[in-house]
């Protein structure tokens, strides 16, 4: 297979750059920067495979200059950055990469909920500091048996509610349609949840419904005292309504992982004690990145050789 | 019901307060309205004098913090029947001169159970997932020059050994089991129906884990429990959390595994000389320091002022103790 192109759209793993160099013609999207229609049109023929991530997806314009383009297979699970009703159209396939990055979300999100509530990282840069000769941190606030809510009832949000049950908290949900086979309270009004919730995950999957299902109304149902985990994509939460909220105490702190302009987080967030910010890390570790890897690749080498996609979106 | 007129302090029940001057909870107001609270910082008449005067009518006795409870000090107090600490922790109280007197003890080690477990549960994914390092990251505006930031290590699946499956430590077992994290233990006595594996000793536990939770009591035995022996054993990767005393590990070796990268990380909330933390931590991204704090929120203090209260009262009408630890 090592005369078929595959096209990598930035990087995002080298160990997936190089199992992918070892078995396809890969193509480096970045090694080509300016200018990208050029050299689109250069080689545009012999790539049949794009390895996209959250970044960068396959977007209408990438597939239209790509004529014999069979398959998109992200090493990713949200499928946002990929034209979807374009490759349903050109009979593309596409592949994602869920299930295995499903623990480490959830344990994120856990930890992000944790680090806020009990002030973790605070404390540390506390400690660090050497204040605490002067005196005691002062108190925090208990995670154990708060009511936790999560928009989003999938994989990712199921993961979230086993762990927060560990802990004595009370679970409800929001999604597009109650879930059957669940003890959980069901809101199908959003804003309803996070009045009833002290700390709302967003877990769910970036579509046109869901963009910024996070806005003022329900910032301010959530409160001064609410916690917002957002483990899904920025464009979940209005950012500039969110730190508005934070910045007023309107909102009682916030655990993010994801920015609507990432890498870019708003600086006034910068000063806040009240809030944890990490940079788009949700399946970053060692054992995940290297599971994700594989699965893109097994996907690529099924459609290759005429076999079924592991994963298949499309 | 009658309406209670505020009882003459005098008619009510006498505890002394025991705590480091500078130490106090705020539990007055609580304790004053139900029992006659004798605390000789806030007297002007000098400490030695304060306590002569009162100790033919000390039965009880409430420690706050640190304050040493010697053999010298129950000497002091020839009719103390009872300790009622505001600590999980029972180092500071010589436990063995309190049997010999048949002074009994109770710890608040149940009310605290459910913060501390947090705690560590928050400090372990903190050090395996890097948050505090990556919001350090993020706030200090340091876009990475190259384009990947460093990866973390999946929680699932790791191997965890808790030392000391008490109050604590089962509720810790219990957030991490949800993880999917396989649990054992290490302890004192092997624990009946608990489905967790049992070591007999610390460094086996550290051998077959990739995880230490630290959740026992200092004494004796445990002084030192984890040394640079068990912290090799535990290899590479591994990863202690401390949410029990600073000297359940030596404290030197842990700061030399860390550096010098025998161990993969640690998360800490005690320390051997509070609140001095050794300063070669500071630079380290695969450790996170908490003050001292696991305990800290308005709920345990809540609990432990009602879990203090409830032994106290039922110590003074004659009835079971709610938390008392038993003399081993």
């Amino acid at each position: 297979m090592n005369n078929i192109g595959v096209l990598m759209t930035c990087p995002m793993s080298e160990y997936l750059e190089n199992q992918l160099e070892n078995r396809f013609n890969l193509f480096k999207l970045w090694n080509h920067s300016s200018p990208k229609p050029d050299f689109l049109k250069t080689h545009s023929s012999s790539i049949k495979a794009v390895v996209g991530n959250t970044k960068i997806g396959a977007d209408a314009n990438m597939i239209d200059s790509l004529p014999n383009l069979e398959i998109v297979a992200s090493y990713s699970d949200g499928l946002d950055k990929i034209d979807l009703g374009k490759c349903k159209e050109k009979g593309i396939k596409v592949t994602n990469t869920p299930d295995v990055l499903t623990d480490d979300v959830a344990d994120l999100g856990i930890g992000l909920a944790l680090a806020v509530l009990r002030k973790i990282c605070v404390c540390d840069r506390f400690v660090r500091s050497g204040n605490w000769i002067n005196g005691d941190f002062a108190l925090a606030s208990k995670f154990s048996g708060k009511s936790v809510g999560i928009v989003g009832l999938g994989r990712i949000g199921s993961a979230i509610a086993k762990r927060a049950e560990a802990f004595n908290c009370s679970i409800s949900y929001h999604s597009r349609s109650k879930k059957p086979n669940t003890n959980y309270k069901y809101y199908s009004n959003i804003a309803d949840l996070a009045a009833d919730c002290q700390i709302l995950f967003v877990a769910c999957a970036l579509t046109e419904e869901t963009h910024h299902i996070i806005n003022r109304k329900v910032i301010d149902a959530l409160g001064p005292k609410g916690i917002l985990i957002n483990i899904g994509r920025g464009a979940h939460v209005d950012e500039p309504e969110l730190v508005s909220a934070l910045l007023e105490g309107r909102l009682g702190g916030a655990g993010l992982d994801v920015y609507e302009n990432e890498p870019n987080v708003p600086e006034q967030l910068f000063s806040l004690e009240n809030i944890v910010l990490v940079p788009h890390v949700g399946s970053d570790t060692e054992e995940t990145s290297k599971a994700m890897a594989d699965l893109v690749i097994s996907n690529l080498e099924a459609h290759f050789k005429c076999k079924p996609l592991l994963t298949p979106v499309l | 019901m009658a309406d209670k007129e505020a009882q003459q302090p005098e008619e009510l029940p006498v505890v002394f307060l025991h705590r480091p001057p500078s130490f106090i909870l705020p539990f007055g107001d609580h304790l004053r309205s139900q029992f006659h609270v004798l605390d000789p910082y806030e007297s002007p008449e000098p400490y030695d004098s304060f306590l002569a005067r009162h100790a033919p009518s000390i039965r009880a006795l409430m420690t706050m913090g640190p304050a040493l409870v010697s053999a010298e000090f129950l000497d002091r107090l020839p009719v103390l029947e009872l300790i009622v600490a505001t600590s999980a922790g029972l180092d500071h109280v010589d436990l063995p001169a309190c049997r010999s007197r048949g002074i009994v003890v109770t710890n608040a080690s149940s009310a605290f159970a459910e913060d501390v477990a947090d705690c560590a549960v928050g400090l372990l994914i903190d050090v395996l997932r890097r948050i505090s390092a990556a919001d350090r990251f993020v706030r200090g505006r340091m876009l990475p020059v190259k384009e990947t930031y460093p990866l973390g290590f999946k929680l699932g699946g790791k191997r965890v050994g808790i030392v000391g499956l008490g109050s604590i430590g089962s509720e810790v077992a219990k957030r991490l089991s949800a993880f999917g994290c396989t649990i054992a233990y290490t302890s004192r006595n092997k624990k009946q129906s608990v489905p967790f594996l049992f070591y007999a000793n610390v460094r086996d536990l550290a051998a077959n884990s990739d995880v230490l939770v630290l959740c026992c009591a200092l004494t004796k035995e445990t002084y030192h429990l984890v040394n640079k022996d068990v912290m090799v054993a535990l290899g590479k990767e591994g990863v202690i959390i401390n949410v029990g005393r600073g000297s359940l590990i030596n404290e030197k070796e842990l700061v030399q595994c860390l550096v010098g990268g025998e161990i993969g990380g640690a998360g800490l909330d005690v320390y051997e000389n509070e609140p001095n933390v050794p300063k070669e931590l500071f630079g380290l991204d695969n450790v996170v320091l908490s003050p001292h704090s696991a305990g800290g929120t308005p709920e345990g203090f809540e609990a432990v002022l009602q879990l203090t209260v409830g032994n106290l009262r039922a110590f003074f009408s004659n009835k079971p103790l709610v938390s008392e630890v038993s003399n081993e």
